[in-house]
């Protein structure tokens, strides 16, 4: 099992993650990468591993509501680009972090242009979800521009303040 | 120089108070041992051989006095009496306890600094030119774009999780002081056929196990697209630089592999997708930061000081160390200092807290309040006037700092090695002090002249040797400690790596075979011009070859 949320909170989990050839059932399913040209189902969803290319993504945009990056490791930084490059070439549903990322990066995984996180119990144990929203409301400012999310721009900030 | 405003001291409050909220969390457990190294690590603070080290970043090697001065009381009040000056231009201290840290970088915060991205998978403190602002043939001050990409790199969401560590460099004059080439990325501040000022693009450089020079990636770069062009080389990177291996994960192997034409290639698709406007740094806040890095106010002076003529006849030691250790400044009337920290027999980089305060005083006095830190490891006082030479080499002499050996042989570089570091594989520091006590006499280092000797403890190579004229790598064989020898490295603009000479030495040979390898180059040098460096270059590796093993055959 595993504990999802995005910035305001825990979230029902509507989908449902069919790996392999298992049948498809009704409602939202996310599916491997590999499946994803055989099977026409909605909603869909699709699970990418972080050393996917997202451009061979674009043609499928339209059909597409949920993408989830695989995380396999905190340290494994791959899935933040990912992130950015899937956003740069106009993906506009949701995207979601998977595996076990931790709270220390809630905020750059926002910025980065995912909606949501979920991550195995066995990191909610240790890391519930209190801790990742006191994360979110401690990140204030950030000194990079071009990113969606939560920390304000202290680039901008300075703009704003010599106008 | 860089003053903070509010956002900045924010930034680094806030810093702090996220690393006392990452202990707290270690130590109830909700963060497990694994998780929490990364996070350290990105706050400076690294596990040694016997403690925690602590690496501050002093960002492009520029200090203030009153910055110098917070170190010195760190070093006190929270360490042995002493701090230890890097090859990235940033200090360590090497005994601090894991509780006082987050004080430690409050006091740091207190004057504008701070310890983030001194270590880990990161963007580190880029480095450059000690001479910045001052040396006459640079273009610009690179120090701004350092800044740039400072603040640009700080906790930056996309790049703080990569596969390995990356470094950047920049500078701006024709003399590569920056070492530029064995950086991850470096730049090269330039002029085109047009007369814009941008950047020269390198990357791909590195020491490490596998020493490579930094390949060209773009002959031109304009300077608003800086940023999206960082941005598309790191994306690149960080998608594709290998993650299977910790000793092939640097930039270079993914450059290698690759070959550099097609990771151009892909570099600059991203970058033709990247949104440039949304991430460049806006021109006001280049001017912004700019301003910061407008020359000091100082006062016209004459040309010629006749005191200073008249001390540097008296006084031998004087004129001595005015040959060797200053150099030329912009404004007339003016030298930089360079000072040294590697005395005969001393520990090369390190200073005692009292040595840090006399050498805030020194620049408050007598360099507009301002001093850099070398990859060298030594410490440069920026603005000297001519007037004022000769009572700051009394006050450094005072206290131990008035070693004439900028650039000699007893110039060395060395890592931590056996005495601190936990991956050591030999001794490194006794290695160079020995070197040094035989090198002592000032009149025999000035006769061989330029020569840089780099030590390190393990092929790591953080003591840079692929890059010492002669470079000595110290392995463990079998047991025993075991010293590799290199020849003819160099680390500026016209760099090159250096060639081992064959079977290593013993740890008590090393001295006597670096004697060896000067009294052949004394024997060799075409005239008292030509350096050991030049040498090499012209007669290649043999003839020093037969100085180290003929004997033996
Ligand atoms: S070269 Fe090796 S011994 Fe020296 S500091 Fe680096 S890792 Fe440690």
């Amino acid at each position: 099992m595993s504990l999802l949320f995005d910035r305001d909170g825990e979230l029902a989990n509507p989908w449902n993650r069919i790996e392999g050839d298992a049948p498809l059932p009704d409602g939202a399913v996310i599916v491997d990468l590999e499946r994803l040209g055989s099977v026409d189902h909605a909603p869909l969803g699709v699970h990418i591993p972080n050393n996917t290319d997202p451009a061979l993504l674009v043609g499928d945009f339209g059909r597409i509501a949920l993408i989830s990056v695989g995380f396999p490791g905190f340290s494994d930084g791959r899935g933040f680009s990912i992130g950015r490059q899937l956003r740069a070439l106009g993906f506009a549903g949701r995207l979601r972090a998977s595996g076990p990322v931790i709270v220390d990066q809630f905020a750059y995984l926002l910025e980065c242009g995912f909606d949501e996180v979920e991550i195995p119990d066995a990191v909610a144990e240790r890391q519930p979800l209190e801790l990742w929203r006191a994360a979110l409301a401690r990140a204030e400012h950030a000194y990079q521009r071009g990113r969606q999310g939560a920390r304000s721009s202290i680039l901008d900030a300075r703009r704003a303040r010599n106008a | 120089m860089y003053r903070y405003d509010e956002f900045d001291a924010r930034f680094v409050k806030a810093r702090v108070a996220e690393f006392r909220d990452q202990v707290e969390r270690r130590l109830t457990g909700s963060l497990t041992e694994d998780e929490f190294k990364p996070l350290r690590l990105m706050n400076g603070l690294y596990l040694q051989l016997h403690a925690y080290m602590l690496r501050v970043a002093i960002p492009y090697g520029t200090i203030s006095s009153r910055q110098m001065r917070m170190l010195a009381e760190i070093a006190e009040r929270w360490d042995r009496g002493y701090g230890h000056f890097t090859t990235r231009q940033n200090i360590q201290f090497n005994w601090p306890k894991l509780r006082d840290v987050p004080d430690i970088l409050d006091a740091l915060a207190s004057v504008e600094m701070h310890a983030i991205q001194t270590s880990g998978n990161c963007i580190r403190n880029t480095t450059s030119d000690p001479l910045a602002g001052v040396a006459p043939d640079e273009i610009e001050d690179p120090r701004v774009t350092c800044e740039v990409i400072r603040q640009w790199s700080s906790l930056h969401p996309e790049f703080t999780f990569l596969g390995r560590k990356f470094k950047i460099a920049v500078s701006a004059a024709e003399e590569d002081r920056a070492a530029v080439a064995t950086h991850d990325i470096g730049l090269y501040i330039v002029r085109n056929d047009a007369g814009e000022v941008g950047y020269r693009v390198l990357v791909g450089g590195g020491q490490g196990r596998t020493p490579m020079l930094a390949r060209e990636l773009r002959a031109f770069l304009p300077k608003a697209d800086l940023l999206p062009y960082l941005e598309a080389a790191l994306r690149i990177y960080n998608l594709h630089g290998r993650r299977d291996n910790k000793f092939k994960a640097r930039i270079k192997i993914l450059v290698h592999e690759l070959g550099i034409e097609e990771y151009r290639r892909q570099v600059e698709a991203e970058f033709a997708r990247i949104d440039r406007d949304a991430i460049a740094a806006p021109a006001e806040e280049v001017s912004r930061i700019a301003a910061y890095f407008a020359p000091p106010d100082l006062p016209v002076r004459p040309a010629e000081d006749a005191a200073f003529e008249r001390a540097l006849k008296t006084d031998p030691a004087f004129a001595a160390w005015v040959a060797q250790n200053t150099h030329d400044h912009r404004a007339q009337g003016y030298r930089a200092v360079t000072v040294s920290l590697k005395p005969v027999g001393g520990v090369p980089g390190d200073a005692t807290a009292e040595q840090m305060r006399v050498l805030a005083d020194l620049a408050e006095r007598h360099s507009a309040s301002e001093l850099r830190v070398t990859h060298e490891q030594n410490i440069v006082l920026p603005h000297v006037a001519l007037a004022g030479l000769y009572k700051v080499f009394r006050g450094l002499a005072g206290a131990g700092l008035d070693a004439p050996n900028r650039g000699l042989v007893t110039d060395i570089i060395a890592c931590p090695g056996l005495d601190y570091c936990a991956l050591a594989t030999a001794r490194s520091i006794p290695v160079a002090q020995a070197i040094s006590r035989r090198f002592a006499d000032p009149r025999r280092q000035a006769e061989i002249g330029p020569l840089s000797i780099k030590i390190s403890g393990c092929i790591n190579a953080c003591g840079h040797h692929h890059v010492g004229h002669i470079g000595i790598l110290g392995i463990d064989k079998a047991g025993v400690e075991s010293y590799q020898i290199t020849l003819g490295g160099h680390a500026g603009a016209d760099a090159s790596l250096g060639e081992r000479t064959g079977p290593g030495f013993a740890y008590e040979e090393v001295p006597g075979v670096i004697e060896r390898l000067v009294e052949r180059y004394l024997e060799l040098r075409s005239s008292r011009r030509e350096t050991f460096l030049q040498t090499y270059r012209r007669v290649g590796m043999e003839p020093f070859r037969e100085a180290l093993y003929e004997p033996a055959l």
